[in-house]
């Protein structure tokens, strides 16, 4: 919603500065996203007062002008406006001024003669589209005083956020009555320039009604709760005066004609939209507001044939559709430079059905917005008597007849009741009963009835649709009584009933062992485009790149090692934990499930100077290891197994929750090779830590080099070693492969140590060679394993 | 391979090989002249006979000897870098300016350590952390919240919905949660109260992804409902809470706002960081920054779930850890967090939460 200061001021009867105004609004629930000056680049441009005029020798249509501009000297302007007169005073931009258009004045000559400087006319100070000639000065202001301070041209705009429970500010007179209470003085409607018209009183009728011999009607009172309409005949529909259209201009509207104009005018002001028919081509001599029919059409104001939508409500005349009401009237009854009589209309239309026609067209108005957040139907009288009032001002016309008021239910605004104890218990302090009278009335919630000392019984205004129960109430309490007066008390609490969720517990760990290992953390989009495998579609996605949720975290991830590439980065090491999606079947709601998922590529380590800045890539080994960490912390009931290519996460159910391997993407020739795992994260507790005795005993070691077949995996040697080690057996690690000369083909050689423990007391060499026999004589049993000899 | 009176040689070049790994420096050097020698290396002696052996054994022999040759360039290139890295190590600390040698440091996303600090602050005020789905109904984001079906709050939350094979539940359409607040339906469903719980989780919107908007973003969320809570209270824990994450002389201001789930509302600002208060472009001259919307629980939101409105009073609060981080840091552009650029994430490695 867009402000301005001065017609604010208009209200208050005082200056506001805007910086406090901005402070104020905020602190009423109305913050201010920007404020602009109205009339820019008019800072330059001071009072000229014409002293002297005489003609150019040169031309027939310039004239000489000598001009006061404030300082000892007098300028010698060349000027070609056929209204200029001695004695006069003007908008003046001296030499070096700018103009709003952007035009620099210099000292210059016009046939022949020196001009120093130049009076202006309304469009060159951006002030209209009058340019006949210069713009003429009321008043007594000194020559050199700042042009725009003399002409209330200073007057800014205050765009404001409107939160859509507050439709009482969406005009002016709603802003006003906070700032008035904010400011604790009086507000009153401004009085316009002019001879105050004479207007007619009102009488309220049922459904339908006559005015100046048109039938009016509502033919649908659900959609269309209070319709009046009033006829002026004699209108002079042209340019509105300089003050509408200031007005029109500073809260960012186009000036149009004054019967228009009057109509925005007032919506601006008391958040009531209006509409003028051109009397003359309404068609049957009535209007209706009713529901559309099917199939029926309109020609809207823009120029656009639409189709209406069914329920929608229209305004209808003996021809048919004569507008989308509400919304947008149509082309067939506009006002135009020919129109004399108008017919007007203000009425309340229903917010849900103006909400529902204006998503139908895809056609949002000032008006419809307003309707449909909700304008004050109990005001609407008040709002044609306003419209009348200035249109008689700026367009002159009677009212050829009494105004028609169709207002079949007017039923009471509401009345709720307000506890003091509720205002206490919510707010968590007591305030005094004054305090809450006060508030309300500020609001303009007057109490109405006491019924017991604890309990006020208040009425609810007509802007404040909002206000419909008690706690609505309490928040107008604390609201005008002041969020920043209520004390703040930190005040002891119990513990809740619920305690951490242990998905939350299982990310944070993951997370910071990941980045323990090196890794940094993304966060990538949860949307994407659609796997062939069948993801969980969007039915309105913003656009084709974010349609679907992903299945999985790692093509996500490999994206970004390839964004990485596009930017000269080689080594990547990244981790994400987040959500996946899969269909469900036999649900509608996707299966969710919470992963982490990391990829490495390039240096296994920064490179450094001592191994002249080389470092080896990462390998299927890293990875093998930091899957083997990754799934011990994020699934510890799975074990980690081999399969074609790579390595999988099992559970003992047989469930795989995890993969691990090597990825393809498109490299650069430079890039080194990617790994990537995903594992599914398990809600369990923390793995349980708990203390071994530490040894107090020497251990002995040894080291076996075997010659291994390639057919028996490691692991299976390994295995076979424990068994037969014995439990002195401390630990077994394969230290070294080989495969070379003095190996047969087919086979390798692996290095392993062993180390020997007894916790009780020191093993002699003779018990861990037995061992080492024993170990030897089972691997050539169980696998064909020897010793490497050479 | 057939018989060849050179054959030999070749196979007893081989068994050097395996000692050139144990080779000192000076040995190492000779052996790589000896063997790989221009003139009088023993490899290249051997291609010397290559034209004198008869044509269908020169591509094999050929093959043999270049082989040999790749394995002895690793085997020698290996032993002397091993050598390097052992020299390195024997030598001296002399230039203590030289950089010192770290594997890669890891780093925690700057969205997730606002999260982390946000969660951590309010852990010490008795909150849990809990969490919920993603993919949630009409009645858990919107009904169940005192959203009116079909009115202008709606339009605050461009939702995405799913595409549905069958007719919707009995909770309306599926839709991406547009915010985590139907987690606290959930936790209020789930038990008795009191409740005081803090919720993070990515939530979505139907906007581009451009410097200022994402589809998909984090939020975080709390609630705290008991018996005796007031807007007092909500005030002044979330004043403590300001105070904790941006500095204990933070001046903090509420003022009314409007969600349909919370009454009164508010949103908390802080002074702008920037220009504490004069008024700068990142706070649109206000000397302000928004920093979450709050507000006593809706009494119908509580009676949605079946907590007695009368006895059970409460506050809620939702922030951004996304703006909050692009506060903190100074980041222009959200994009920057939900991409995983390694020059930008590194940013954040290392140091402290």
């Amino acid at each position: 919603m867009n402000l301005s200061r001065h017609w604010l001021e208009a209200f208050l009867g005082r200056p506001l500065d805007s910086r406090e105004l901005v402070d104020r609004l905020a602190m009423l629930g109305a913050p201010a996203d920007d404020v602009v000056p109205v009339h820019a680049g008019l800072d330059d441009v001071i009072v000229g007062l014409v002293e002297e005029v005489r003609p150019h020798p040169h031309a027939d249509r310039l004239w000489i002008c000598l001009v006061n501009d404030g300082t000892a000297e007098r300028r010698n302007v060349v000027c070609g406006a056929s209204n200029v007169a001695a004695g006069h005073r003007y908008p003046f931009a001296p030499v070096g001024a700018a103009l709003p258009s952007g035009l620099r004045i210099e000292r210059r000559k016009l046939r022949g003669e020196p001009s120093e400087g130049m009076l202006c006319s309304a469009r060159e100070l951006g002030l209209g589209d009058d340019h006949e000639g210069i713009l003429e000065l009321e008043g007594v202001a000194a020559p050199g005083t700042r042009f725009a301070m003399t002409q209330a041209l200073d007057d800014q705009r205050l765009v404001i956020d409107v939160t859509p429970n507050r439709p009482d500010l969406l005009g002016h007179k709603g802003v006003a009555r906070e700032l008035a209470a904010s400011y604790g003085i009086p507000f009153r409607l401004p009085s316009l320039p002019g001879t105050s018209p004479s207007l007619p009183a009102i009488q309220r009728s049922g459904a339908r009604g006559v005015t100046d011999g048109i039938q009016v009607a509502i033919e649908d009172p659900a959609g269309c709760g209070r319709f009046l309409g009033a006829v002026v005949r004699g209108v002079r529909v042209g340019p509105s005066p300089e003050w509408l259209r200031r007005r029109l201009v500073a809260v960012g509207l186009r000036p149009i004609t004054s019967v228009v104009d009057a109509t925005n005018y007032v919506m601006f002001e008391l958040n009531q939209p209006l509409h003028a028919y051109d009397l003359a081509r309404l068609r049957g001599g009535m209007i209706a507001a009713r529901a559309a029919r099917s199939g029926e059409r309109v020609l809207t104001l823009d120029g656009q044939d639409r189709p209406l939508p069914a329920g929608a409500m229209v305004i209808a005349d003996g021809s048919g559709v004569i507008g989308v009401a509400g919304v947008m009237g149509g082309k067939g009854t506009e006002v135009t430079d020919q129109t004399t009589d108008i017919f007007l209309e203000c009425a309340w239309f229903s917010p849900p059905r103006t909400r529902a026609t204006r998503k139908a067209l895809g056609l949002s108005t000032e008006a419809s917005y307003r309707f449909e957040r909700g304008v004050d139907r109990w005001n609407a009288a008040e709002a044609l008597r306003r419209c009348l009032e200035v249109i008689l001002r700026v367009a002159g016309g009677t009212i050829s007849a009494e105004p028609v008021d169709l207002w079949p239910d007017p039923g009471h605004p509401a009345r709720i009741f307000l506890r003091r104890g509720r205002v206490t218990q919510v707010l968590g302090v007591e305030l005094p009963m004054t305090a809450i009278e006060e508030a309300l009335v500020a609001v303009g919630a007057p109490v109405v009835a006491k019924p017991d000392h604890d309990r006020l019984a208040v009425e609810v205004p007509g802007w404040r649709p909002d206000l419909v129960e008690e706690i609505d109430l309490v928040e107008e309490v604390a609201r005008q009584y002041g969020y920043d007066r209520l004390p703040s008390e930190l005040r002891p609490f119990r513990p809740g009933s619920v305690d951490d969720a242990p998905m939350i517990l299982a990310s944070d760990r993951v997370r910071r062992e990941l980045a323990g290992q090196g890794l940094l953390e993304a966060v990538t989009l949860s949307l994407g485009v659609g796997e062939p495998e069948g993801a969980v579609r969007l039915m309105n996605p913003l656009s084709p790149d974010f349609s679907c949720l992903r299945r999985r975290l790692l093509p996500g991830l490999l994206r970004e090692v390839e964004r990485n590439w596009s930017q000269q980065v080689r080594d990547v090491r990244l981790f994400e934990i987040g959500t996946v999606f899969h269909p469900l079947p036999g649900s509608a709601r996707p299966a969710e499930e919470v992963r982490v998922a990391a990829v490495v590529s390039g240096g296994r380590t920064p490179p450094h100077w001592t191994a002249s800045g080389r470092a080896p890539d990462f390998d299927g080994w890293d990875l093998k290891a930091l899957f083997g960490f990754a799934v011990a912390l994020a699934n510890p009931a799975a074990a980690v197994q081999v399969e074609d290519g790579g390595w999988l996460a099992r559970r003992t159910d047989g469930t795989i929750v995890g993969r691990a391997g090597p990825l393809t993407a498109d490299a650069p020739r430079w890039a080194g090779p990617v790994f990537g795992f995903e594992v599914t994260l398990a809600s369990g507790p923390a793995p349980v830590l708990g203390y071994r005795p530490l040894p107090t005993t020497p251990a002995s070691e040894r080291d076996l080099a075997l010659v291994v077949p390639d057919t028996i995996p490691a692991a299976d040697v390994i295995r076979t070693v424990a068994a037969a080690a014995g439990v002195e057996r401390e630990d077994s690690t394969v230290l070294d492969e080989y495969r070379g000369p003095g190996i047969p083909a087919g086979s390798r050689s692996l290095a392993i140590r062993l180390r020997f423990r007894s916790p009780g007391r020191t093993l002699q060499d003779r018990e861990v060679d037995e061992a080492v026999k024993r170990i030897v004589r089972a691997l050539e049993r169980a696998h064909g394993i020897t010793l490497r000899t050479a | 391979m057939p018989d060849h009176d050179n054959l030999p040689s070749l196979e007893a070049l081989e068994s050097r090989l395996v000692r050139v790994p144990v080779l000192d420096p000076e040995a190492l050097e000779a052996e790589v002249v000896g063997v790989l020698g221009r003139k009088q290396g023993a490899l290249t002696l051997l291609l010397r006979r290559l034209p004198s052996l008869p044509p269908e054994e020169r591509r094999a022999f050929g093959a043999s000897v270049n082989a040999l040759k790749q394995r002895f360039e690793e085997a020698f290139g290996a032993r002397r870098e091993a050598l390097a890295a052992q020299a390195t190590e024997a030598r001296p600390l002399r230039d203590l300016t030289m950089p010192g040698r770290s594997g890669w440091i890891g780093g925690i996303h700057p969205v997730t350590r606002v999260v982390h600090r946000v969660v951590d602050i309010f852990r010490s005020l008795g909150f849990a952390a809990v969490d919920g789905p993603e993919v949630e109904d009409e009645w858990y984001n919107f009904l169940a919240l005192n959203f009116p079906a079909d009115h202008p709050a709606m339009d605050l939350h461009d939702t995405m919905y799913l595409e549905e094979a069958g007719p919707p539940g009995p909770g309306g359409r599926l839709l991406l949660r547009t915010h985590t607040s139907p987690v606290q339906i959930r936790v209020m469903q789930a038990g008795p109260p009191p409740y005081r719980v803090v919720i993070p989780g990515m939530v979505y919107r139907r906007d581009p992804f451009d410097p200022s908007h994402a589809p998909a973003f984090s939020q975080i969320e709390g609630l705290a409902v008991d018996e005796g809570i007031g807007l007092v209270d909500l005030k002044a824990t979330l004043t403590h809470f300001a105070r904790r994450f941006f500095g204990p002389h933070t001046a903090v201001r509420f003022r009314p706002s409007f969600f349909p789930f919370t009454e009164p509302s508010a949103e908390m600002d802080v002074r702008c960081r920037i220009c504490e208060g004069a008024g700068c472009p990142t706070c649109k001259g206000t000397g302000w920054m928004e920093i979450l919307g709050c507000g006593m629980v809706h009494p119908r939101v509580l009676e949605n779930v079946g907590v007695d409105s009368e006895r059970y009073t409460g506050w809620a609060f939702g922030m951004g850890p996304g703006r909050m981080a692009l506060n903190l840091y100074g980041v222009p552009d959200i994009r920057f967090l939900y991409e995983g650029d390694m020059r930008f994430l590194g940013q954040f490695a290392g140091t402290p939460e």
